[in-house]
């Protein structure tokens, strides 16, 4: 809910349900019944834009090691402490459940005031502008982009289109040397909308969001997913569910904690052609030095959460 | 403006990251690479580098002439490396059951209308349909990155292709 009077910073609180929201020049300030916690502001409305974007994803978003949102499809727990050992063992961590819709109408009405013009929550720190001072104006176009999801895949016809300087996508700053010659397609008559291929590193190679997956194949419920990185994964990820990573180009370091503890577990580099699962039970923040191609690969199927979490299947994916 | 390169694999040059462990076991993340294991692999033999359930995501060296291929679902083919020519035929009959999944060989040439081709480079994605017959060619060796089902032909050889 908002509360309609604004700070000395121009800025309005919100709150859901015991959670209270307040920003300032430099935090988000997030208070509960019985405890406090302040963020970066740059850092809260990142995570908070991937947060509202993914419809709160699969599984746990941590937007640090404090709070954040776990998705329960259809209502959707928010939470302070709740994966923080520390919290936890000294019964210090708050948790609400909320309705899908509610939650995401508290946080898109958040993240439209709390974000200033000229700063983008998806774009990469060297391509936007500051987070940070009073209110100044808004920024509705960067922070209303929706998730792309393609049915069959990505440019045929009545599916989600192709990208092209003539359509406002431009090839990103780090990609100037990705090739973008499409694929020769000879069809036969009556042939042309089923005989389909296109330029799938290019195409990624104009997106304008970082850590933003985007669905580009699906093979009924696998999901081959394609996304930007650069810097930062702004939230931790904590798994639901297996999920596979394949990197395209460049390198990402991964920083593996266990999902319910934040215990670390791993490090895992990966470099163009390196293949590596993220088992059901980590959570996962990843660093991109140079803006990178990743592939996640996704199994979209809805009785997954519930399997894992009954332990009918192991967060491990092959055994060897 | 400073130029940045942006650094792809391929079978003649690939750099490999890995698994630094901390407190766990590297084979829970069955890393690997697919530049390597398409290096060791014999011509479209369909090796599984991806597994989410009944899900695969399958490392095919393409080198010459494949046989001819169908599916009872879409498959979708990365090319991470060369070029491959995909051919397409629209089956006359069914060749494969509805409920079969993952990729069935066909013995010899399948009946019905050629659809078409597609020269496909490194970083094309190509669709190859439900209801079609498929062939690959690649005159020099090049690698394909299957989005598919787990089926017949997939080869599943963790131990040999994963960091332990």
């Amino acid at each position: 809910m908002a509360e309609a009077k604004q700070n000395d910073y121009g800025y309005r609180p919100f709150t859901a349900g015991g959670f209270k929201f307040e920003r300032d020049e430099y935090f988000a300030h997030i208070s509960w019944p019985g405890g406090t916690h302040t963020m970066p502001v740059d850092a809260f409305l990142r995570a908070l834009m991937r947060d509202i974007s993914w419809n709160f994803f699969y599984g746990v978003v941590n937007f640090d090691q404090v709070f954040g949102t776990t998705n329960h499809y259809g209502n959707v727990d928010a939470f302070a402490g709740l994966y923080n050992a520390g919290y936890r063992n000294h019964n210090k961590h708050h948790v609400e459940n909320f309705k899908t819709d509610e939650v995401r109408a508290v946080f898109e009405a958040m993240l439209d005031d709390w974000t200033n013009e000229g700063f983008d929550p998806f774009a990469a720190p060297e391509e936007t502008g500051t987070p940070f001072g009073p209110k100044r104006g808004n920024n509705r176009a960067a922070i209303n982009r929706k998730r792309l999801v393609a049915n069959r895949m990505t440019g045929m016809k009545g599916d989600i289109p192709l990208r092209s300087d003539a359509a406002g996508n431009p090839v990103n700053r780090q990609f100037a040397d990705v090739p973008q010659d499409q694929p020769e397609i000879h069809a036969e008559p009556g042939f042309e909308n089923e005989v389909h291929a296109f330029n799938f590193f290019g195409y990624v190679s104009r997106s304008d969001v970082t850590w933003n997956p985007s669905v580009c194949s699906a093979v009924k419920d696998s999901q081959v997913c394609a996304t930007t990185e650069e810097f930062i994964l702004p939230i931790i990820h904590g798994n639901d569910r297996v999920e596979w990573f394949v990197q395209l180009s460049d390198e990402i370091h991964w920083d593996i904690q266990d999902r319910d503890t934040g215990t670390p577990r791993a490090r895992v580099v990966m470099k163009a052609g390196d293949v590596a699962a993220m088992p059901a039970d980590i959570r996962h923040q990843g660093f991109s030095p140079k803006r990178s191609i990743l592939l996640v690969w996704e199994n979209n199927a809805s009785d997954l959460p519930e399997l894992y979490a009954k332990k009918k299947l192991k967060p491990n994916p092959v055994d060897f | 403006m400073m130029r940045r390169e942006t650094r792809f694999g391929s079978l003649d040059h690939y750099e490999k990251g890995g698994v630094q462990v901390i407190n766990d076991d590297a084979r829970n993340y069955a890393f690997s690479n697919i530049f390597e294991v398409a290096s060791k692999s014999e011509p479209y033999e369909k090796v599984a580098v991806g597994k989410n359930l009944k899900y695969v995501l399958e490392a095919i060296r393409a080198e010459g002439t494949s046989p001819w291929y169908a599916a009872a679902h879409d498959e979708a083919a990365i090319v991470m490396d060369g070029e491959v020519e995909i051919r397409l035929v629209k089956l006359d009959t069914k060749v494969v059951a509805d409920d079969h999944e993952g990729t069935t060989m066909l013995e010899g040439n399948p009946k019905g209308k050629k659809m078409g081709y597609i020269v496909a480079r490194r970083g094309h994605m190509a669709l190859l349909p439900k209801g079609a017959a498929y062939q690959f060619h690649a005159a020099k060796p090049g690698v394909i990155l299957l989005q598919t089902i787990g089926g017949d032909l997939t080869a599943e050889r963790w131990k040999d292709i994963c960091q332990k």
